[in-house]
């Protein structure tokens, strides 16, 4: 178990280094530094030395990955890829392109907001789908479960950013329910958390609930429930005592992966509803065309998802003691 | 003058895969099989119908020609080389056909059925007063959907957004098709080295959270090229042919991001199909390896294509629509869903409010999705019902 996580870690590296390399090249290779300076300055006015002096300043008039100008070791390490990139590797994000804040300091302070919206979306959502589910499984085979999955499925059918403009729109504006949009911290924080969250949640509803039935259905189908309902247990027990724990593998695999994105935010939910979290952080640099922070950005989705992996490998064994890690 | 955009190609093809398809249906067994599972849910048999409609409506959109320009005296007008000047702007078929829809616009905003405008303007009444009021249309009663902001129809912005919402669906998957066949069958056939590098390409791919790899991947290509509306004489291949569409990168990128998906379960399914009797038999007889990847294992694949071709298709609509909101889907000069729940969520915190962009949005995008979710879960269980908790 411990050599196959530590394994599974060291096998993280190289993907790391690869990610690093497909986003230097992506961000540098097609998009020059004097591109980024032009864009950044701004495309009037611009003479050649004021593009110099901004790369300088940035640390960008560098080669990209072999500097030839330097001898023995500092050929690779005088180079933007090892002063920009690869501190990522070791956590240090640096700073911004366009207003020079440290990045590593807005993730942290970033990622409250980001997890008061997120945590309680994701919990309260797979409780909703688990009961939806299971009273859908319940019911199974009558005119109940096959509107119910027509529900589902046209729940799916609908783009979340529905769900938003509208969910804004009648409890936040027509009702006036909750602010439209915005944040703060403390307990003055709980009435701007609320329409997110509730928003969240339908929004999850059609995907989630479709797939936990079918899992449940699946699960009822097998030997071990056909006992437990000879033995005598009533149809409730035998599904949400027996049917559940089983239910759960299938569950988790798909639960788990997510759970450390959850730091990361929801890009949109955060752009609508004006929340500082790390989700805004991103969009308004995409949009700003900070590659700075795009980048670390990018490698801390990296991160989240290699860890997502990882997690998701070991809630197997503690939910099913048949699998081991080798 | 034709024109042919690098989307309009994909359309074509397909078109071919569904004509291909309806062939099949007639003669090889196993797809025989799967259609008579299909035909006889009657929801999917409605879906399917409402998809080829769509389809139909998305091909006429995607076949279209330049117009020479004309004199005020209406001969066409030459260059003084004496060659004939066109358009800078094809129209399609679709346009032609709904010429009506498309030129007979408003000054401003309308409501769905309004005989009169929906702002107020100073005005000349029927008495000779003048003061604000609501002027009369230009087209009273014509417009199902209302107008937008530009006076535009907003029934004829939704019926264009079709070819977008199908080309992103249905596109995405077929440009990446060979690529995820090619690497998920070798790295299913070899094993080894061959398996770990490829396995190495896809998890390193899907670790970068996929809309910032889209972002990123926009920024840089997305702004030269065809956007939607002019064509560049300087963009053209052989006069005709425009290869670099933002459409097209959009579709590129966002099947870099969803092709890992597909070649995971290629190479599960070769690994599977390399320990089979019939292939172990076809290696006793001295079968080439090419051949023998060509011949049994690529169609014994093609199912699991065709499934997540289908699955992907609704996904890949939706997720157009989160693109366009961020500024880097497929460009405000392309009509699209997304582009219009983007102008309608303005137009909401209007007084009074200005809804019909979005119902209008939400009525075709439903209506699309919808009924390919619902033929999708058909043709998967018709094709392989093991795939069902996948």
């Amino acid at each position: 178990m411990h050599t196959y996580i530590i394994r599974r870690l060291l096998y993280a590296i190289p993907i790391l280094i690869g990610v690093n390399l497909i986003t230097t090249l992506l961000f540098f290779y097609v998009n020059t530094p004097d591109d980024m300076a032009r864009q950044i300055l701004g495309d009037k006015n611009v003479t050649a030395e004021s593009v110099e002096n901004w790369k300088r300043e940035h640390g960008y008039d560098l080669p990209l990955f072999i500097n030839n100008s330097e001898e023995g070791l500092s050929k690779i390490t005088q180079t933007v890829f090892a002063e920009k990139c690869a501190p990522l590797l070791w956590f240090d994000f640096g700073r911004s392109d366009r207003n020079n804040i440290d990045i590593g300091s807005q993730i942290r302070t970033r990622m409250w907001p980001s997890l008061a919206i997120a945590v309680p979306t994701f919990i309260v959502a797979i409780f909703v789908n688990l009961i939806f589910a299971m009273i859908l499984a319940y019911v199974r085979g009558t005119y109940l479960d096959v509107w119910g999955v027509i529900f589902c499925v046209s729940m799916m059918s609908i783009s979340s950013l529905f769900f938003i403009i509208s969910g804004q729109f009648v409890l936040g504006k027509m009702l006036k329910l909750f602010p439209i949009s915005g944040f703060d911290t403390g307990i003055y924080g709980i009435k701007f958390v609320i329409l997110p969250i509730v928003i969240g949640i339908i929004a999850s509803i059609g995907g989630s609930a479709r797939f936990y039935r079918i899992v449940f259905l699946e699960e009822i189908g097998k030997d071990y429930i056909r006992t437990a309902r000879a033995k005598g247990l009533s149809e409730g027990k035998v599904l949400f005592k027996h049917g559940l724990k089983n239910a759960m593998i299938p569950i988790l695999t798909n639960v788990v992966v997510a759970l450390p994105f959850l730091f990361y935010g929801s890009l949109i939910m955060e752009n609508f509803f004006a929340i500082p979290g790390l989700g805004s952080f991103t969009i308004d640099a995409i949009q700003s065309q900070d590659f700075a922070i795009v980048r670390s950005m990018v490698y801390l989705g990296s991160i989240l998802y290699i860890i997502g992996l990882i997690l998701t490998d070991i809630s197997y064994t503690l939910v099913d003691p048949r699998i081991r890690l080798k | 003058m034709p024109v042919v955009l690098s989307t309009d190609l994909i359309m074509y093809l397909l078109v071919l895969m569904v004509v291909y398809m309806a062939v099949l249906v007639r003669r090889d067994g196993y797809i025989k099989d799967a259609w008579r599972t299909i035909r006889s849910r009657k929801l999917a048999m409605i879906s399917l119908l409402i998809l080829l409609t769509f389809g139909a409506i998305a091909l006429a959109d995607s076949i279209r020609w330049r117009d020479a320009v004309t004199d005020e005296d209406g001969s066409i007008s030459h260059a003084t080389d004496g060659s004939v000047i066109y358009d800078m702007r094809p129209l399609t078929l679709l346009d032609r056909a709904l010429s009506e829809l498309r030129t007979n616009t408003e000054k401003t905003f309308s409501a769905p059925l309004a005989t009169h405008q929906f702002t107020k303007e100073m005005m000349t009444r029927a008495d000779g007063s003048t003061g604000r009021d609501y002027p009369p249309l230009k087209y009273p009663g014509t417009h199902l959907l209302g107008t937008g902001k530009v006076g535009n129809d907003v029934l004829f912005t939704a019926l264009k957004s079709i070819r977008t919402g199908i080309i992103i669906g249905a596109g995405t998957t077929i440009i990446i098709i060979p690529f995820a066949i090619f690497f998920g069958v070798m790295a299913g056939f070899y094993g080894g080295l061959i398996d770990d590098a490829i396995q190495y390409i896809y998890t390193t791919l899907s670790s970068i959270p996929d809309i910032l790899l889209i972002v990123a991947f926009m920024l840089l290509f997305g702004n030269k090229g065809f956007q939607g509306g002019l064509v560049n004489q300087a963009d053209t291949l052989l006069n005709f042919f425009v290869l670099n569409d933002r459409l097209f990168w959009l579709c590129f990128i966002m099947g870099i991001t969803s092709w890992t998906g597909l070649c995971r379960l290629l190479r599960g399914e070769t690994l599977k199909l390399r320990e089979m009797e019939y292939i172990q038999a076809s290696k006793a007889f001295g079968v080439s390896k090419s051949r023998l990847i060509v011949r049994h294992i690529v169609p014994n694949v093609m199912h699991l294509v065709l499934i997540t071709m289908v699955l992907q298709f609704s996904g890949l609509v939706l997720a157009e629509a989160v693109l366009s909101y961020i500024g880097i889907g497929v460009g405000v000069e392309i009509a699209s869903w997304g582009n219009m729940i983007n102008t309608a969520r303005m137009e909401l915190s209007r007084e009074p409010v200005v809804w019909w962009n979005l119902l209008g949005a939400f009525i075709f995008m439903f209506a699309l999705v919808l009924p390919a979710n619902i033929f999708g879960d058909a043709a998967r269980d018709a094709l392989d019902p093991k795939l069902r908790t996948k």
